[in-house]
C-alpha cells in the first residue's frame, strides 16, 4: 500500500516536482516549498508567481510572477533572476534545449538563450503559453486564432499555425512532430509540424488545465472530463480518425491533474475531490494512491525513478506519495 | 464533490465614456475607509495608485468562442486576470472592473458567465456606468457604445450634474431612461455619491434579481395604468389561482409596456426596451420560445430580465439573459399579497415588439376546465 506525507501549505499549489530528487512546491503567493527534511521556503517573486513549470532539458523550474521577474532555481535553495521586464506580469514561461528560456507578458514574448539578451518577438495579440521544440532552437506561442513558429535564433518571419479561436497554452510532442494548443472552448488542437494538417481533439465538458507526455510519447494525457482522455500520437496522423485511451473514469468526479509516469506506460490522475489514481494503459489496472481531500488537484510530478509522486491542490493541500510504502 | 467552495469574489465592472468620470469614483472607492482590499483591473495605469490595493493593466481583448455563435464572445485578458487573481483564497474581497470609454460591456459580463474558471469563482456584482450630464448627447451622436453602456447598465451615474442647467439635467436623464428603464440612476458631481449604492448590488445573483428593483416593479405599475394591460389583469390572475376559468380571452391581457419609452427624446437613439406582462406561463411553452428566441435573436438582445409565474409552481422562477446566453432559477415562494405576474424585459435593439408579445402570449398556461 503506498504510502503519503502529507502537507498543508495554506495556498494555491501552482506546480510540484522534484529539484535534485527533493519534491518542491511553487505556490501561487511566490514561495517556493520544500518541505522534506524541515520547512523551507524560497521566495521565488513578490506579489505572486504566475506561472512555473519544471524545464526538463535544464532540470530547473522557471516561474514568472507578478514582479515581471523570471527566476530558475535547480535545487530550491537559490533563485536566480533571468529576466525582468518591469510591471507587467510574466503570465507564461518555458525551458528550452542548451540552457534557453522562453517567456510571455501582454502581446510579446521574449526569447533568451543560455548566454546573451533577451529578444522580443511581438505579436498581434496577448501570447497565452509557449513551448519549446525538443531539438534545436524552436518556439512555438499559442494565441488567438492560432499558434506561431518561431526560430527566434534567427530573424526568419515565424511560421502561422492557423485555427479559429483563442490558444492558451502549447505543447510539442517529445519527438517534435507534432504542437498541440489548449484552447478556450474545451478541447485541443494540433497541428502536424512538416505539413500543418490539423487535428481536432473535442468532447471535453470542461476546461483542459493539465497535460502530460507518456513515455516515449506514444500518448498525451489531459485532463478535463471524468476520465484522463489520452490521445494516441505514434502514429503518422497522431490521433485523427483514431479514439482516445480514457482511463480511471469516474461518475462524481473530473480530472483535473494528470502525470505520466517517467518509465512505464501508467498514469497518475488526480480529481477534483482530491483522489489520487495511478492506471496503467494496458489493462486499465487502477491503484488508489490517495483517496480524498477538499480541494481539486491542480500539479502532480514523478520523481526521476518514478517511485513518489508529489502533488498539489488548489487550497494548499500538498503531499508525496511513495508508492512502494 | 467534496472541494469546498470560498465565497465568490464580486466584480464590478465601471463603464463610461473617457471624461465621465470613472478614474474619479474608482479614487473614491479606493480611498475611502472601508477596510477591503480591492484589485482593479483597469486598461491603463492612470492616476490611480492606492496602498493596499493592487492595480493590473491589462489590455482589453475581445475572444470570440470557436462555436458558431458570433456573440458569443469573452475578455480573454479578464479570463487570464481574474484566474490569476483568485488563486489565492482571501487576497482580495472584491475586484473592479475599469473599461476603457470606447469598450463593449457586453464580452465583458459575459466572460463571468461563459468562462467557468471565472464562473467559479466570482460573481458579477453590477454594471455601473458613468454618464457625462454635460456631453451625453454629443456622445450618442458619435458613438454606438455610449449608448451600448448604457443600455447595459444595472446603475447609472449622472455626473457632472453641476454642468448643466435642470432643463438640460432632465432632458439628459430622460435619455438615459429612454435607452434602459430599469437601470437605476443616480445624479452625481464628481462621481460623489454613496458608495453602497454601486456596490454589493447583486444585479446578477438570480436569487436577488429584481426582487428590490423598484424601477422594474415601477414598470409593471406603469403597464398597469397604461392602455394595454388594463385592470383585470389583477383579476384575471385570481381566475388562475382558483383554477375556474377558461382562458380564451386571457391572452388580450398580456400586457406590454414599451409604449412608454418607444418616443426617445433624441433621434440617436437605437436601443429600445419592451416590457412584457401577463398572468402565469406554462413552462413547457416558455422555455421552448425564450431558448428559440435567445437563440434566433440573441445578437440584437443587450439584456433581458423576467420574473416568471409558472401555473401550479408556488416559486417564483427568475430570469435574465444577456445576448444568447440565459440562465433562470427558482428565487422564493411567492408571498400571498403578490399578484402571481409574469414580467419581461428585453433591451436591445431591432426587437419586434409584436413578435415578443405574441410569443410571450402563446406561453400563457391553459387553465384548468372545471371539474
Amino acid at each position: 500500500m503506498p504510502s503519503i506525507a502529507s502537507y498543508e501549505f495554506g495556498d494555491f499549489v501552482e506546480t510540484a516536482c522534484f529539484l535534485k530528487d527533493r519534491p518542491a512546491f511553487a505556490l501561487a503567493d511566490g514561495t517556493l516549498r520544500l518541505p522534506a527534511g524541515g520547512e523551507k521556503a524560497l521566495t521565488l517573486h513578490e506579489g505572486g508567481l504566475l506561472a512555473a513549470v519544471y524545464d526538463e532539458f535544464g532540470k530547473r523550474l522557471i516561474s514568472g510572477g507578478e514582479d515581471g521577474r523570471v527566476v530558475a532555481t535547480t535545487d530550491g535553495e537559490t533563485a536566480q533572476e533571468l529576466a525582468s521586464i518591469g510591471r507587467k506580469w510574466v503570465g507564461a514561461v518555458a525551458g528550452g534545449p542548451n540552457g534557453a528560456v522562453g517567456f510571455a507578458s501582454g502581446r510579446s514574448a521574449w526569447f533568451q538563450p543560455a548566454k546573451g539578451g533577451a529578444k522580443e518577438l511581438k505579436h498581434e495579440r496577448t501570447v497565452e503559453g509557449l513551448a519549446f521544440a525538443p531539438k534545436g532552437t524552436r518556439l512555438a506561442t499559442a494565441r488567438y486564432d492560432g499558434a506561431s513558429l518561431f526560430f527566434p535564433a534567427t530573424d526568419a518571419a515565424p511560421v502561422s499555425l492557423d485555427w479559429k479561436g483563442a490558444h492558451l497554452d502549447a505543447s510539442f510532442s517529445p519527438d517534435g512532430r507534432f504542437l498541440v494548443t489548449i484552447m478556450q472552448e474545451n478541447a485541443l488542437h494540433g497541428w502536424r509540424v512538416e505539413d500543418g494538417k490539423h487535428m481536432r481533439m473535442t468532447g471535453y465538458p470542461s476546461k483542459v488545465k493539465d497535460w502530460s507526455w507518456s513515455a516515449k510519447g506514444r500518448f498525451l494525457a489531459t485532463s478535463g472530463a471524468p476520465a484522463a482522455i489520452l490521445w494516441p500520437f505514434s502514429g503518422k496522423d497522431g490521433p485523427m480518425g483514431k479514439a482516445p485511451l480514457e482511463l480511471g473514469t469516474r461518475g462524481d468526479s473530473l480530472v483535473t491533474s494528470v502525470a505520466c509516469h517517467p518509465a512505464e506506460d501508467m498514469l497518475a490522475i488526480g480529481y477534483s475531490d482530491g483522489m489520487i489514481l495511478a492506471v496503467r494503459f494496458a489493462d486499465s489496472k487502477e491503484a488508489l494512491l490517495r483517496r480524498g481531500g477538499t480541494s481539486p488537484l491542480r500539479t502532480m510530478a514523478w520523481d526521476g525513478k518514478g517511485g513518489l509522486l508529489a502533488f498539489g491542490a488548489e487550497n494548499g493541500e500538498a503531499g508525496v506519495v511513495d508508492i512502494a510504502g | 464533490m467534496s472541494e469546498t467552495a470560498a465565497a465568490p469574489i464580486p466584480v464590478t465592472v465601471l463603464t463610461g465614456y473617457l471624461g465621465s468620470g470613472k478614474t474619479t469614483l474608482l479614487n473614491r472607492i479606493l480611498s475611502e475607509d472601508h477596510g477591503k482590499k480591492y484589485a482593479v483591473i483597469v486598461n491603463e495605469f492612470g492616476e490611480i495608485g492606492i496602498d493596499n490595493d493592487l492595480i493590473v493593466e491589462s489590455d482589453e481583448e475581445i475572444y470570440e468562442m470557436n462555436n458558431g455563435c458570433v456573440c458569443c464572445t469573452v475578455r480573454g485578458d479578464l479570463v487570464r486576470v481574474v484566474e490569476g487573481l483568485t488563486r489565492r483564497k482571501g487576497r482580495f474581497d472584491a475586484i473592479l472592473v475599469e473599461t476603457t470609454g470606447l469598450a463593449d460591456p457586453v464580452p465583458v459580463a459575459q466572460t463571468f458567465f461563459m468562462d467557468e474558471d471565472v464562473r467559479a469563482k466570482t460573481q458579477l456584482d453590477a454594471v455601473v456606468a458613468l454618464v457625462d450630464a454635460k456631453h451625453l448627447p454629443l456622445r450618442l451622436k458619435d458613438s454606438r457604445e455610449a449608448e451600448d453602456q448604457i443600455a447595459f447598465a444595472d446603475v447609472v451615474l449622472l455626473n457632472k450634474t453641476d454642468l448643466v442647467t435642470p432643463e438640460e439635467l432632465a432632458k439628459v436623464e430622460a435619455t438615459v431612461r429612454a435607452i434602459n428603464p430599469h437601470a437605476v440612476i443616480h445624479r452625481t458631481e464628481r462621481a460623489g455619491i454613496d458608495l453602497s449604492k454601486v456596490l454589493g448590488q447583486s444585479a446578477f445573483d438570480l436569487k436577488r434579481v429584481l426582487d428590490d428593483d423598484p424601477a422594474f416593479l415601477e414598470e409593471a405599475a406603469h403597464a398597469h395604468d397604461g392602455h394595454v394591460c388594463g385592470p383585470d389583469c389583477d383579476h384575471d390572475h385570481h381566475h388562475h389561482d382558483h383554477d375556474h376559468h377558461g382562458h380564451d380571452h386571457h391572452h388580450h391581457d398580456h400586457g406590454h409596456s414599451h409604449d412608454h419609452h418607444a418616443v426617445s427624446p433624441i433621434h440617436d437613439v437605437t436601443v429600445t426596451s419592451i416590457s412584457l406582462r401577463g398572468g402565469p406561463l406554462d413552462p413547457k411553452k416558455f422555455f421552448p420560445w425564450i431558448q428559440a428566441l435567445t437563440q434566433e435573436q440573441g445578437p440584437n438582445i443587450l439584456r433581458l430580465k423576467g420574473i416568471i409565474a409558472f401555473a401550479d409552481d408556488p416559486d417564483r422562477y427568475v430570469v435574465q439573459g444577456v445576448h444568447m446566453i440565459i440562465e433562470g432559477d427558482h428565487q422564493r415562494p411567492w408571498r400571498d399579497d403578490e399578484a402571481k405576474l409574469s414580467r419581461l424585459v428585453f433591451i436591445g435593439r431591432k426587437l419586434d415588439a409584436e413578435e415578443l408579445e405574441a410569443g410571450f402570449a402563446a406561453c400563457a398556461a391553459k387553465v384548468k376546465a372545471p371539474a
